[in-house]
């Protein structure tokens, strides 16, 4: 049975107070808009009492120069109740200088890879992560190409190799 | 007084008896990382049937190899596999570059694609195509056995040692904005010579 995303809200009300969060709904895609600073007891109570037991993506978004946009980073947690099949989308917005969030690795063991993901691709760092390194890229790659103003074309990384003639090889 | 040769013995020079025995017993190194590679096992199946030009003995050690056929994108984490394979295959070597991807990156023009592996490694032969059909690459093999045959190979590879720089095209000029390269910080320290 699938719990109303009213019935949800107002339980989220009730135990965060009505200012601490703001809600949008397109079509099946219910969202939940939180502060950095309450993700994780939002997150706790997603998975602990609402029975979302399944962190199925966690993705970031970069809002630079996105028409309308008030924040940079988005970041954007995907929990699945593997029980009733429905799905929430947990939002938090971050901004340059202050790229930090709480890891979610305690509550999702799937966070760990995902995770370091995000980190690989936008440099945001997750506190209390166990492993928190490159997961795609190189290890010697300094740059986060999935920020907006990195340039498509890298700054040259891509070639940036030994050349090997026949006569050295 | 003339030679009285036996029907089955022939004369020749040793350099062409070496050619003619590599040009027609390569043994390719299959380096497949993309859709060429499924072009690259059509040419080795029955149908297309590679061992027609005896190059049918993919082997996955590169020291059993002196065939790469590179088949399919090199992205930058790929590059340094590459290279340390082409170092462990012995000589005399050759390598050819399949498809689009290998010879130029292809439509991969970003930033961990790296835009034609003949930057980077010696390459004989550019197959064009995306990817190529398997007669094009048969082709290749034929072109390569001529070019064993006639151009490159003695006993003892001498001619490899005149070759000392890059074969292929030299990169791109980057714009100033894309300039900023070394291992390790990429932002703060100069780019690496090209050459």
């Amino acid at each position: 049975m699938l719990m109303a995303f009213d019935t949800l809200t107002a339980s989220l009300r009730e135990r965060f107070g009505s200012d601490s969060f703001t809600t949008s709904e397109f079509r099946a895609n219910r969202r939940v808009h939180v502060k950095p600073d309450r993700l994780v007891a939002f997150l706790k109570y997603f998975k602990d009492e609402a029975g979302f037991d399944m962190l199925a993506e966690l993705t970031a978004v970069d809002y630079l120069r996105y028409p309308g946009a008030q924040n940079r980073f988005g970041v954007i947690y995907v929990l699945l109740n593997t029980a009733s099949g429905e799905r929430i989308y947990v939002k938090t917005s971050l901004n340059e200088a202050e790229l930090t969030l709480p890891s979610a690795f305690p509550l999702w063991k799937s966070a760990d890879w995902l995770e370091r993901e995000v980190y690989d691709m936008y440099g945001i760092v997750f506190e209390g992560h166990p492993d928190l390194r490159r997961i795609l890229l190189p290890e010697a790659f300094t740059s986060f190409p999935l920020r907006k103003d990195y340039p498509l074309r890298g700054k040259g990384e891509r070639h940036n190799f030994p050349v090997i003639t026949r006569a050295e090889s | 007084m003339a030679l009285d040769l036996p029907e089955n013995v022939v004369l020749t020079k040793l350099d062409q008896l070496a050619n003619w025995v590599r040009a027609n017993s390569l043994w390719p190194m299959p380096f497949a990382t993309a859709c060429c590679g499924i072009e690259l096992m059509a040419t080795g199946a029955s149908k297309h049937d590679i061992a027609r030009f005896g190059a049918e003995v993919m082997r996955f050690s590169p020291r059993q190899c002196d065939l790469m056929i590179v088949a399919g994108r090199v992205v930058m984490k790929m590059l340094p596999v590459l290279q340390r394979i082409w170092l462990q295959m012995p000589e005399p070597k050759w390598c050819i570059s399949m498809g689009a991807c290998a010879s130029s990156g292809g439509v991969f023009d970003t930033y961990a694609v790296v835009q034609g592996v003949d930057r980077f490694i010696p390459v004989d032969l550019y197959v064009p195509g995306c990817p190529p059909r398997p007669e094009q690459l048969l082709q290749s093999i034929i072109d390569l056995q001529n070019m064993v045959i006639k151009k490159t190979g003695t006993l003892l590879g001498k001619e490899f040692s005149q070759r000392t720089a890059p074969d292929g095209p030299r990169p791109n000029t980057l714009l100033p904005a894309d300039v900023t390269v070394a291992p390790g910080d990429y932002t703060k320290t100069q780019r690496l010579s090209l050459n």
